[in-house]
């Protein structure tokens, strides 16, 4: 690892004037992502401002919503007991993400900005254009299991590997950001993108901006919920495919859905067609089939991840079997 | 220690060419130094442009580990991990990838559970860390050290220190109520000789025994 600076922020706007005042500095909250990436030379900075003293780590229950500051662990928040009761579908995605370790490590804020587990990616030797524009993608027409059914482009096939922000796009929230030109807010679904011919932009977070925190509003999927994740272990590995169901069901009828998938686009990927389809529906199998069709229009695999095409779907209806069951 | 710190700085220098410090050392002192050149036989005597471009490459740090008091200069690189095993010389806990993947770095740090592969020492300012070394009291292994010692919880070892200090925390965290939820919150500790299920046995083990950890 190449060797750097490191300085201390104790306020959010003193984090953004020490960051604007660089060419090459980057904030470091965990450090789980970062760290990992420096050591292999994907991202060398000369300068990194550790936010950890920064006071964004609380969760506050306000009226009508949940704010969650962007340093908050995601140990935290899996098991705040206010957050599994009122957003138990965020604190299933956040426990189903790494392993306990690495959740007492990580930070909201951290966990959104994760970069791609694609391997060309880290591997320096590679062409990768998300890592260097221009240079190629190895992974269209290479190994590419892990990568995109939707969404993806020419450039890049890559998935964000989160679990968490499944579960956030499903739940409508909304992303704080604070940089040189003030505070602004995000909707969660416009705040990563898919890939076009800019990969290496992997949201739309303005350089020099820092997150503060996520807001979530207050809903009625705390009962009718799931989060399936299908990975190679049953544990401690990231998504083959995952999909995040909170059903709003009165009298077997779906009054409300929300369904989002993860492992499967260069950003999580929400179904809003499928849940356009369920809501009225009585809830049968036969229904939970078609949503599942639905959601799955546009697909397209690459070789290594045609099996997908397969999975995404059961995954679907048998989210949305769980889920409706609970 | 000392020598062996210096023998380590050597080998990053030979790697990275043309370092910083080089630069440093040939830009900066040398040049001036080389204006009166009976004190630059006593600077290179003593090394001075050596700790010159040391100080500016570290940050002062102190931490605890195990209860000592430490009070070092580092480079704000440096990993605990790397820190615990290279500088401190305590080698109990191991590197297995140094990527996060295999739970064989795992430390307590403030009590809380906790990979140092990916943790910078930089950023441990005034920590409390414990270490496997800090378990025991002179002789007397800690009651998670003799569960795995008595259910066979290894076979090589090498994960061994990583298990432990995860299993003291996944019990301290009131994650060891089933063998199911011990499995999963003992997932970001990988075996490779699949010691798993004596593994299990001894958290169960230290758990059903409800001594204060
Ligand atoms: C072995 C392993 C397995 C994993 N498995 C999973 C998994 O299954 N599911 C999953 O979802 N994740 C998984 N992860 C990823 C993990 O969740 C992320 O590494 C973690 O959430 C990142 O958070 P952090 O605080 O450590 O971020 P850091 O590493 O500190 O930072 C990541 C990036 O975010 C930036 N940043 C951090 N905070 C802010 C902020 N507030 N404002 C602006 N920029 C900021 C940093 O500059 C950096 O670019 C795994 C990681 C490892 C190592
Ligand atoms: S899929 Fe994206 S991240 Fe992977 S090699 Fe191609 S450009 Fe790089
Ligand atoms: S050495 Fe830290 S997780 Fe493997
Ligand atoms: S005992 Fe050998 S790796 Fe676990």
């Amino acid at each position: 690892m190449k060797n750097f600076q490191i300085i201390r922020a104790l306020s959010s706007k003193s984090a953004v004037s020490s960051i604007a005042k660089e060419n090459s500095a980057m904030f470091i909250a965990g450090g789980t992502n970062l760290v990992d990436l420096m050591k292999k030379n994907v991202v060398a900075p000369d300068k990194l401002i550790d936010i950890n003293g920064v006071d964004l780590k609380k969760i506050e229950f306000l009226t009508g919503k949940v704010s969650i500051g962007a340093l908050a662990k995601n140990s935290q928040v899996a098991e705040d007991k206010v957050i599994k009761e009122k957003y138990p579908l965020l604190a299933l995605a956040l426990a189903a993400g790494a392993s306990q370790q690495i959740r007492h490590m990580a930070s909201v804020g951290g966990n959104m900005l994760q970069r791609t587990r694609c391997s060309y990616f880290y591997n320096t030797d590679m062409p990768c254009n998300k890592r260097v524009p221009k240079s190629g993608c190895g992974a269209i027409g290479g190994s590419n299991r892990m990568h995109a059914i939707f969404g993806a482009s020419d450039s890049c096939i890559a998935v964000h590997p989160s679990d968490m922000c499944i579960a956030l796009a499903a739940l409508e929230a909304t992303v704080l950001v604070e940089g040189p030109k003030g505070k602004r807010e995000i909707k969660f679904t416009d705040f990563h993108r898919l890939p076009g011919n800019t990969p290496e932009k992997d949201n739309t977070l303005l350089e020099k901006e820092i997150i503060t925190s996520i807001e979530i509003p207050t809903n009625n999927f705390t009962k009718n919920i799931h989060y399936l994740k299908v990975r190679d272990r049953s544990s401690y590995a990231f998504a083959l495919v995952s999909v995040a169901v909170g059903l709003d069901i009165q009298n077997n009828t779906i009054q409300d859905a929300r369904l989002a998938m993860g492992g499967v686009a260069h950003k999580p990927w929400r179904l809003t067609e499928a849940e356009e389809f369920l809501k009225g529906k009585t809830v049968s199998e036969a229904t939970f089939k078609k949503a599942a069709d639905l959601a799955m229009k546009g697909a397209r695999s690459y070789g290594d991840n045609d099996f997908k095409l397969t999975l995404g779907p059961n995954a679907i209806t048998e989210a949305l079997t769980i889920a409706a069951s609970k | 220690m000392a020598a062996k710190r210096t023998i380590r700085n050597k080998a990053i220098e030979e790697e990275s060419g043309s370092s910083r410090r080089d630069f440093i050392k040939k830009s900066g002192l040398l040049t001036a130094l080389a204006l009166a050149p009976p004190s630059l036989v006593m600077a290179s005597e003593n090394k001075w442009d050596e700790k010159i471009a040391e100080y500016l490459e570290t940050v002062p740090l102190s931490l605890e580990v195990n209860g000592v008091k430490h009070t070092l200069n580092i480079e704000p690189r440096t990993t605990l991990l790397d820190l615990l095993r290279e500088q401190l010389l305590l080698t109990g806990t191991k590197k297995g990838c140094d990527h996060g993947q295999c739970g064989a770095c795992t430390v307590h740090v403030n009590g809380t559970r906790i990979l140092s592969c990916l943790s910078l020492a930089s950023m441990q300012q005034n920590a409390q860390v414990t270490t496997i070394e800090g378990l025991s009291q002179g002789k007397k292994l800690h009651p998670m050290q003799e569960a795995f010692i008595k259910n066979d919880g290894f076979q090589c070892g090498y994960c061994t220190p990583g298990q432990i200090m995860s299993g003291i925390a996944c019990i301290k965290e009131g994650h060891a109520n089933s063998r199911e939820e011990i499995r999963e919150y003992m997932s970001g500790n990988i075996c490779r000789c699949g010691a798993y299920h004596n593994i299990v046995d001894a958290i169960t083990e230290v758990k059903e025994g409800g001594k204060a950890l």
